[in-house]
């Protein structure tokens, strides 16, 4: 548990700490998400989900290794549609829209709903390339100093801007694990979204690139819905407004994530926040 | 056939001391297997490799120094007259001997002294066989018994025997690669003897080739020229037509068969794809002398184009043909190595299937797949059945796609098929062309494989 502990120093040094202390006044419903199932074949993964995520807020979504988690944030944006064997039911909506509709573009979905990765995917290209790929491919800038633009604000809001600003036109695989994560941050940021989905975003980084991500999470609240995957209690805590915890392809509990973390209603939640399984 | 019984006898000798080193070793601790420091096989492998290594070795070395001892010895009995002839008519002579002592010449019309040779040649040939076959039979049966004594308990009979294992492998790959070599240095050492005749600056920058050497002053159209550059022109013209139908054919097809094709439509067709590969070239050869030509040329007349019915671009488009899967299963193999997080990256930002394979993944697969291009020319400057079958004979210093050229690996085949005496101008020559041939490959390959190798460790 040191690491965690490095971590949680490092969090509670910094000046924008994660107010866990009292409840955030909830936004307006961002995603609406209701009776989301998820086959991947014949297994069944997901059994119909109900869970609201709010504007402007960070939602964590924990549970152990295969609880459906990740497949569930993946619905947010349809990445299972790249998954061929892989069938979603239910109604997602987005503002008021669903998303699962067969009429819906999924360049439009997935220019409003982000993504960061698990592992950070840096294109083999240079880091001023990897920002400005998005803002091209939906044809956003109109023209090189707009584009160079883009790229700053993204990078300046991703916290990347001081260390990579002499050097946008080096590969950006050359970077460290934890800038290669906030440079995946700035290019999801490049095409300005509303929602951003992070599916373990800190879990292949080392504790002080993890805080510089919680504290980036913190900071992108302001302008972004949030909705993040973690495996760490303490990351949730720390990050989240509210909290859903899965288990076994279901929502078991959802709240607040102080009320989750301190009085949990089932007894399922407790155990997995206490580490007595998962 | 006695040789083939010898090695037969050799064999059961080498199982028999197989089961004898096992059955000793086991029977040393009373059949309890674990108290052995190896498994009991190991004991009946290190007997029978004692039992059989040294016998072969025997009889491998009689078979190849047979023919020069016997030589020997017979040249050393004949009469003087006969010994003092010269080295080709001697060698004559000896030939007679030979098929006389084998049986497969008549005695009739031939000197006495020759056909006590032969005798003497017959007689030597069975006691040395005899001989041979009596030492080898021993050798086994000394290295047998060797063995067997030196079977203990403690022995580390497995280490003796994966020593021996490795001593072999080393072998095998040494004569593999000493073939290689000697391949090299002949190709090397004939073309010299071919630079002696004709200077290699003729060779390499001469426009004229026509190779047929004149046997008389005043015979016509035998000029010997010897420059290959024509020869080389027309090898470019028809690989680049070649690499103009199977680049684009072959990795579109692979971006199809990786990115989009559903996992069963991909079962089928990649296996298909794969089946081009299989065809052999004769069949190609003939596809495009039959069918494709003529089909080209009928096409051109329609269109008012003189087209050869021995095109270049006959013989290239289905030499094309034969490169794709080449092309498509290398492109295929760089495509799939990117990894699947670019591809993700790339969709969760909203780019679409065919902007994500532009923008990101052949760029990223980019060295590799000109990797795979490389060796695919060097496949299509190497080939030669097509080319023989489909592309003409007459070196045309050409460009244009619609007459005959004829290639490097035409010129070769058509310097050494019929009756040829090997040490004229004209037979050397096609150790030059080979040689061009070799090292322009070789540099292809090199290069390729180095872009390959490059590529793979990008993402590691």
């Amino acid at each position: 548990m040191d690491m965690t502990n490095v971590a949680t120093e490092m969090t509670d040094a910094a000046p924008h700490l994660p107010s866990h202390g009292h409840s955030q006044a909830a936004g307006e419903p961002k995603f609406v998400t209701r009776g989301v199932t998820v086959h991947y074949g014949e297994k069944q993964a997901l059994f119909g989900i109900d869970l609201d995520i709010n504007t402007n807020e960070v939602t964590a979504l924990i549970g152990p290794s295969g609880c459906g988690k990740s497949t569930y944030l993946r619905c947010l944006n349809r990445m299972n549609d790249t998954i061929p064997i892989c069938r979603v039911g239910g109604s997602i909506e987005l503002d008021g829209e669903n998303i699962l509709a067969k009429e819906v573009d999924v360049v439009h979905l997935r220019a409003r709903v982000g993504m960061v990765f698990q592992k950070p995917n840096p294109f083999p290209k240079s880091i001023y390339e990897n920002v400005c790929y998005g803002p091209r491919i939906h044809g956003i800038a109109s023209g090189k100093d707009d584009l160079d633009e883009i790229v700053e604000r993204s990078l300046e809001r991703a916290g990347l801007w001081k260390e990579v600003k002499d050097r946008l036109m080096e590969p950006g695989t050359g970077l460290s694990g934890g800038q290669q994560q906030r440079l995946c941050i700035a290019r999801a940021i490049a095409v300005d979204p509303e929602v951003i989905l992070m599916d373990e975003p800190c879990s292949a980084l080392d504790p002080i690139a993890t805080a510089k991500i919680e504290e980036l999470i913190d900071e992108l609240r302001e302008n972004y819905t949030i909705v993040i995957v973690t495996h760490s209690m303490q990351q949730a805590a720390r990050v989240s407004q509210r909290t859903a915890f899965f288990h076994l392809g279901d929502l078991i509990e959802h709240g607040d994530t102080d009320q989750i973390f301190t009085k949990p209603k089932n007894e399922k939640t407790q155990d997995y926040i206490t580490g007595r399984f998962g | 056939m006695q040789t083939f019984t010898l090695a037969c006898v050799l064999l059961v000798l080498t199982y028999f001391g197989f089961r004898m080193g096992r059955g000793r070793a086991l029977g040393l601790v009373g059949g309890k297997a674990t108290r052995l420091h190896s498994l009991p096989g190991y004991y009946g492998y290190y007997v029978a490799l004692w039992c059989g290594i040294p016998a072969f070795l025997m009889v491998a070395a009689w078979l190849t120094l047979e023919p020069t001892v016997l030589t020997m010895l017979t040249t050393s009995s004949l009469p003087a007259d006969v010994q003092s002839l010269s080295k080709n008519e001697l060698g004559l002579v000896l030939n007679d001997i030979r098929n006389l002592a084998s049986g497969s010449a008549a005695r009739a019309n031939v000197s006495p002294d020759i056909v006590a040779a032969a005798e003497r040649y017959a007689t030597m040939r069975h006691l040395g066989f005899a001989a041979m076959a009596v030492v080898a039979l021993a050798v086994a049966v000394a290295g047998l018994t060797f063995a067997r004594t030196r079977v203990t308990p403690d022995m580390r009979a497995r280490n003796r025997v994966e020593q021996t294992v490795r001593v072999i492998l080393i072998a095998s790959s040494t004569i593999a690669i000493l073939t290689t070599v000697g391949i090299v240095l002949s190709l090397l050492f004939e073309s010299l003897r071919f630079f002696e005749k004709i200077p290699a600056t003729d060779f390499l920058f001469g426009l004229e080739w026509s190779p047929q050497t004149a046997l008389r002053k005043d015979q016509v159209g035998s000029s010997g020229l010897f420059g290959a550059i024509p020869l080389f022109a027309g090898t470019l013209l028809i690989s680049f037509i070649a690499m103009c139908v199977a680049a684009p054919v072959g990795l579109l097809s692979a971006i199809y068969m990786s990115e989009y094709a559903h996992s069963r439509v991909r079962a089928v067709a990649k296996p298909m794809l794969e089946v081009l590969a299989g065809i052999p070239t004769v069949v190609y050869g003939f596809f495009a002398a039959l069918t494709v030509a003529p089909f080209f040329r009928d096409t051109g007349d329609l269109f008012g184009l003189s087209i050869s019915s021995e095109s270049a671009l006959a013989a290239g488009v289905v030499m094309g043909v034969m490169i794709i899967p080449f092309v498509s299963s290398l492109s295929d193999d760089v495509i799939n190595a990117v990894p699947q997080a670019m591809r993700e990256g790339s969709y969760g930002l909203g780019a679409t299937q065919s902007e994500t394979i532009r923008r990101v993944i052949l760029p990223a697969a980019l060295p590799g797949i000109v990797g795979g291009l490389l060796l695919a020319v060097s496949r299509a400057i190497g080939e030669t059945m097509i080319v023989v079958m489909a592309a003409g004979l007459a070196a045309n210093l050409t460009a244009n796609p619609f007459e005959a050229v004829t290639t490097v690996t035409v010129q070769i085949v058509t310097l050494l098929v019929g009756d040829q005496e090997f040490d004229s101008a004209k037979t050397l020559a096609a150790f030059a062309l080979g040689l061009v041939l070799f090292c322009v490959t070789l540099a292809l390959n090199v290069v390729a494989l180095t872009v390959v190798n490059k590529y793979r460790e990008q993402y590691e």
